[in-house]
């Protein structure tokens, strides 16, 4: 190997270095501010670190009129009661467009695109004006069935996917050996479609939790979720608070993308849509 | 039989009905409304107004909106394809692995943290002023704060690229890798391969990616509202103004209309591309 092919190799490594380098901290800087503004007791311009650290601010958030638990509590029953609700609907419409002979399958295929691929804005601001009217506005009730209306789209698709990827002479076998077709789907199909199923209730959880603009709209002035105490907390300067909010939604998220892998196999990723 | 398979075809519509009646419901309704209230007069009767009054106020907004979106997909495009390509041509397993491992932490991170994330990272005081002094590229009295239009770019790429990075290193990963690897045993150059082989079978894929994000990002209120508020803004910021601030649910509903014509048109270029392929039959 000639030197000049070990200097070409050597400044390629580092240029890839620099590179990887260069993302790294695209990807975990902003993070890392997130993570300093948290536990900032006081930073002002031109500093390059806080001047005082500790975390005063957390027991701020945390106390009763931080606010941070009783949105905590009512992100996470929203997002349960969202889950239950998308789902009680979502698996038997998935069971039907895997299984079953549909004339308009692709229409109803589409149908279940839209939420997805139009714009929501729309959709909050006209939802929120009817609901105010028949009086679900700042109901956790009217928050539900809005990130329902959009989480339902998701669970409609995967569980279709996961049935899709469900082994049919599986289910056979069981109806020859004469299982009705109720005990056939509870005792077969269910289990075998079970972890395509919990990865759509996760993501369905996870959007729920997430969602603002619909919460934002619809939710006021009684439904305050996390999504929104942050916000309002960002808007009005606080930015400890905001920061600390944040990182209580940023451990769900990033939680489920290290997971997300083990509950989509590439089998229903690949069904998906089909 | 005949009547059995009736019967069958009957409970395949009752599984599906309740969701589609929850979709119908709370998502088609709300936005027929919209289409209503944004040609209704306030007398009742049919009308332009909402259209000039919206289109004189808030031209700049939606040209701006435009732009922003149509720049942001641009660049995702483009960096997905980066990674995406080097994770599947890419030489180094450890550099491959490691940008794996990196890529994607963005990925379920919603909009309003992304939106607070990046008020702190690219403010004057922010971690990136801070690191880009420390390393010489600009002296501390260049220090600006990006939080403008740039800033808004800038969190939308931060935040769609690894969704669209994914999609396409799937559909990159399920190639044949035959023509991949003969093109490379007669010396092609990797740039030449990811250009010429790999991208245009996964075109449709990366389209796909890229009509959902344009989409999405269209009707992102938080970022713009957090990052830049004033205007030139996002016209999601305008729409949700005249709601809040004036009860204005028509000026307001002919914006969400020209929105919705936006995205239709980004809609109507990727059935463009699959009628094409359909035809050539790829």
């Amino acid at each position: 190997m000639t030197a000049a092919v070990r200097a070409r190799r050597w400044s390629q490594r580092l240029a890839l270095a620099v590179l990887l380098g260069f993302l790294a901290f695209a990807v975990f800087g902003p993070i890392a501010n997130l993570f300093l503004w948290a536990f900032a007791e006081k930073w002002y311009f031109p500093n390059r670190f806080p001047q005082e650290w500790g975390h005063s601010f957390w027991g701020r958030v945390f106390s009763p009129r931080g606010g941070a638990v009783a949105s905590l509590g009512t992100s996470v029953w929203i997002a349960v009661l969202t889950v239950v609700l998308s789902l009680a609907v979502a698996i038997p419409a998935g069971y039907a467009l895997a299984r079953l002979k549909l004339r308009w399958r692709g229409l109803i295929l589409l149908a279940f695109l839209l939420p997805q691929a139009v714009p929501n804005l729309p959709v909050y601001v006209n939802i929120a004006r009817v609901f105010y009217e028949i009086g679900l506005n700042g109901t956790v009730l009217g928050v539900v069935l809005v990130h329902a209306s959009h989480g339902l789209v998701l669970a409609v698709w995967i569980a279709s996917a996961a049935f899709a990827a469900v082994d049919a002479s599986l289910e056979e076998a069981a109806r020859n050996m004469g299982a009705s077709p109720w005990t056939c789907f509870r005792t077969v199909t269910l289990p075998l479609a079970g972890p395509g199923l919990i990865a759509s209730a996760i993501f369905v959880f996870l959007e729920s939790v997430d969602e603002f603009t619909g919460t934002y709209f619809v939710g006021v002035p009684d439904v305050t979720t996390l999504p929104l105490l942050m916000f309002n907390a960002s808007m009005g300067g606080n930015y400890q608070i905001a920061s600390i909010t944040a990182l209580l939604l940023l451990v769900p998220s990033i939680a489920f993308m290290l997971v997300v892998e083990r509950f989509l196999k590439a089998n229903v990723l690949a069904g998906v849509g089909r | 039989m005949i009547a059995a398979a009736r019967t069958g075809r009957w409970r395949a519509y009752a599984l599906i009905a309740p969701a589609l009646i929850v979709i119908a419901a709370f998502f088609v309704f709300p936005l027929a409304l919209s289409a209503i209230l944004a040609f209704r007069a306030t007398g009742g009767g049919f009308t332009f107004d909402h259209f000039i009054k919206a289109w004189d106020l808030y031209r700049t907004d939606l040209i701006f909106t435009v732009g922003i979106v149509a720049l942001s997909t641009l660049v995702i495009g483009v960096v997905a394809i980066a990674i995406a390509g080097y994770l599947t041509l890419g030489e180094q397993p450890r550099a491959v692995a490691i940008l794996r491992w990196l890529y994607r932490w963005p990925l379920f991170i919603p909009f309003i943290v992304t939106g607070q994330v990046m008020r702190t990272f690219l403010a004057k005081n922010g971690m990136l002023n801070h690191a880009l002094i420390g390393v010489g590229v600009i002296e501390p009295l260049q220090a600006q704060s990006l939080l403008d239009w740039r800033g808004i770019v800038i969190a939308f790429v931060w935040k769609q690229v690894p969704f669209v990075t994914l999609l396409v290193a799937g559909a990159m990963a399920s190639l044949e890798t035959q023509h991949i690897e003969a093109a490379r045993n007669l010396g092609a150059r990797r740039l030449r391969v990811l250009w010429d082989i790999v991208l245009p079978q996964v075109r449709g894929t990366l389209l796909v990616g890229l009509v959902l994000s344009f989409v999405t990002m269209l009707s992102v209120l938080s970022v713009p509202m957090m990052i830049n508020p004033n205007s030139p803004t996002m016209i999601t910021v305008d729409i949700a103004y005249r709601i809040s601030t004036l009860s204005d649910y028509h000026v307001a509903n002919a914006l969400c209309l020209m929105s919705l014509v936006v995205a239709a048109g980004a809609a109507w270029l990727y059935l463009r591309h699959a009628a094409a392929a359909q035809a050539s039959g790829g």
